[in-house]
């Protein structure tokens, strides 16, 4: 059952001159839900958009379903069953909810899009609702759950999730976090998920990864990093 | 102009009736202090009547009522003289659209046969629609991928010169030619794209406004092929299946179908390319609006990283659109090239660029039926405003109305931004609509999950 699915193996990862990510490894296994947290600036993002190709990685290897994608260009990463809800949301404002959806699904064979849509729309219903409006004129937690929605219109096999719970009302995380959950548990949707938010994470991920300045310090279950002493004090102050 | 208009919001026969009513007013009022005016006529008083000063008065008072009527009042919650409100501008105008499309074809299909139609009338109407034709094409670029285009006349300008070169050359006709003048313009565009992919905003803007200068000082420098400033003359007309439009030997338009020559044919003639030159414009524009490279294009307009994440590859889809704005703009640069018989990089100037760009803006980006109507605006308007001359009489005889021409079309622009800063059709209709999940999703919500 524990296949692998993405590797990244001593990746380094450079602005210009400056070091972002300094040799890391992580492992993703089919099926699970992995959360890396950390502080802002630790290259959380950074590694989630090195997986996509953007920036590439100077050094390492990043192995996804058997395959080494490190070299790919970005369109040809995301053609391979990787979908990804962008740091930000970043839906398209001006074109409608269903617009919004197809864009995510235009890799896609023609038949496939009613039943994605249909999937999309049972697990964030206020979507179907809103679907002739413009992604712009909805709330933050609908426009998360829009980004969501659409890069699950790709079919993924992995779905990379950068901070869903930015910006958004405690509730809406919850409801957000618990489509995930389901995701998982349901259909087996392998989850790689970025988070500020160490304690929804923690809970929701099988396991978890602690990245400090570029560097993994810590990982471990969930639980067991919800637990730790060191990631209590640095992470979770106040919030359990 | 009544509380019940006020109350169900502006209709336009409304503010039409209500813009009568003014040039009525006008009309009353200008009788006496306009139209009739005491002269001395060698001794004796007479009265001179003065057609065009009180008609261009009644004219220039229902125009302006009707603007003022349209765009200015709705906002002041109807400040006017004879009361009339609305809120309901844009959408307005979006059905305005619905209907004005088929009637302005129908009218442009049916232009060249009205008992109105001159010369100079079916010149103008060309020019106007080698623009729209412009428009449309610029409208790929910048409208719909959101590519901001500097440079676009010179996709016109490498149209233009490869037609007029490889029909002087080998002496292809024009339908031949027509679209390899495309293709090389959407060459063009591609070899334009290569290098600004990585830009956007302010600094593609920059790279296009040089590249369509450097494809200008090229045309003026490269005297061995393109012949310089002195540009190229003799340029072929386009024939009608074979046929030409001479006056004189056999094989001619006139003589084929056994009626009387006219200089006019080959206008009338000209004028029915350009239309359905920029008729297959549109038509594939919206076309390809639906189909997934379209869609990239929008998608890239509101996000480029987005669109990335989504496995859209940026690099093809910016080059597509390029390409493809290019190719028409080559098309329309073929057609200039026949209709003038004569081409010299005077022609493309950064202005026109600038001109096609105002007209895309001005129309509101992304809209079909916008550009058209701005095209219509900008250079109709442009060349009514050669006429001025009925304000000589207002002002006196020393005033040149030519030198107003440029600043009254400033204004017009300064004005339409201020009222209407996303261009004349600013709603962008969406490309899928989905009916059968309504009642569903209606349902779903129903039960509390939103």
């Amino acid at each position: 059952m524990s296949e692998m699915l993405l590797q990244v193996r001593g990746v380094e990862t450079y602005y210009g001159n400056i070091i972002a990510l300094r040799g890391v490894d992580l492992d993703v296994q089919q099926g699970e839900i992995v959360t890396l947290i950390g502080a802002n600036g630790a290259g959380k993002t950074t590694l989630m958009m090195t997986i996509c190709g953007t920036p590439r990685a100077r050094e390492g290897q990043i192995i996804f379903d058997g395959e080494d994608i490190t070299q790919l260009p970005t369109h040809d990463i995301m053609h391979r069953s990787i979908a990804q809800s962008p740091e930000g949301r970043r839906i398209f404002p001006r074109m409608t909810v269903l617009e919004n959806l197809q864009m995510g699904a235009i890799l896609n064979e023609e038949e496939t899009f009613g039943e994605d849509l249909e999937l999309v729309y049972g697990l964030f219903p206020v979507l179907a609702e809103r679907s002739e409006q413009r992604g712009g004129t909805l709330s933050g937690g609908e426009q998360q759950m829009l980004a969501i929605a659409r890069a699950l219109m790709g079919r993924p096999k992995l779905l990379l999730l950068d901070e869903p719970s930015l910006g958004l009302a405690p509730k809406i995380v919850k409801q957000i976090f618990s489509v995930i959950k389901d995701l998982n548990a349901s259909r087996g949707l392998t989850v790689f998920l970025v988070e500020q938010n160490a304690y929804h994470a923690l809970k929701l991920a099988d396991r978890g990864y602690v990245m400090v300045n570029g560097r993994i310090t810590m990982t471990g279950t969930g639980s067991e990093l919800l637990h730790k002493e060191e990631v209590r004090a640095a992470y979770l102050e106040g919030a359990v | 102009m009544s509380a019940a208009s006020a109350k169900s919001g502006l209709d336009f026969p409304a503010a039409l009736k209500d813009a009568g009513l003014a040039a009525l007013i006008a009309l009353a009022l200008s009788i006496a202090m306009l139209f009739f005016r005491t002269v001395d006529f060698q001794g004796n008083l007479i009265l001179e009547k003065r057609w065009t000063l009180a008609g261009t008065t009644v004219l220039i008072v229902f125009a302006g009522r009707l603007a003022l009527n349209l765009f200015w009042f709705p906002r002041r919650g109807g400040l006017g003289l004879f009361k009339i409100a609305s809120s309901a501008l844009p959408a307005r105008f979006a059905e305005l659209g619905k209907w004005m499309a088929p009637v302005l074809i129908v009218f442009a299909v049916v232009l060249p046969f009205l008992p109105a139609s001159n010369r100079y009338i079916m010149d103008l109407a060309i020019l106007v629609l080698t623009y729209v034709m412009l428009g449309w094409g610029l409208n790929i670029v910048v409208g719909l991928a959101g590519l901001l285009d500097l440079g676009y006349v010179a996709f016109y300008a490498v149209g233009a010169y490869s037609y007029a070169l490889i029909a002087t050359t080998f002496d292809w006709s024009f339908w031949v030619c027509l679209p390899l003048a495309g293709m090389f313009a959407a060459l063009w565009g591609i070899i334009l794209g290569f290098p600004v992919l990585r830009l956007r905003g302010d600094y593609l803007a920059i790279v296009t406004l040089a590249f369509g200068e450097i494809i200008r000082i090229v045309l003026l420098n490269w005297y061995t092929l393109t012949n310089g400033p002195d540009g190229i003359t003799r340029i072929p007309r386009p024939s009608f299946f074979g046929l030409e439009f001479k006056r004189f030997g056999d094989g001619t338009f006139a003589n084929y179908f056994n009626i009387e020559y006219s200089s006019m044919h080959r206008i009338v003639f000209l004028y029915y390319v350009i239309l359905v030159l920029a008729l297959i414009t549109s038509a594939l524009t919206i076309r390809l609006r639906r189909l997934p490279i379209g869609r990239a294009w929008e998608a890239m307009r509101e996000d480029e990283i987005a669109c990335r994440s989504l496995g859209i590859n940026i690099t093809n889809t910016k080059l597509t659109a390029f390409s493809i704005g290019a190719m028409f703009g080559g098309f329309a640069g073929s057609f200039f090239a026949t209709r003038q018989g004569f081409i010299s990089p005077e022609s493309f100037t950064f202005i026109e660029s600038a001109i096609i760009l105002a007209i895309v803006v001005l129309g509101g980006m992304g809209s079909q039926i916008g550009v058209a109507i701005a095209a219509i605006v900008m250079i109709g308007g442009l060349e009514l405003l050669r006429d001025l001359d009925a304000l000589k009489q207002l002002f006196g005889d020393n005033f040149d109305p030519a030198l107003y021409r440029m600043l009254l079309f400033g204004l017009a622009m300064v004005g339409i931004m201020v009222w209407r800063p996303r261009g004349l059709v600013s709603s962008r209709a969406p490309t899928v609509v989905l009916r059968e999940h309504k009642a569903r999703s209606a349902d779903l919500v129903k039960e509390g999950h939103g």
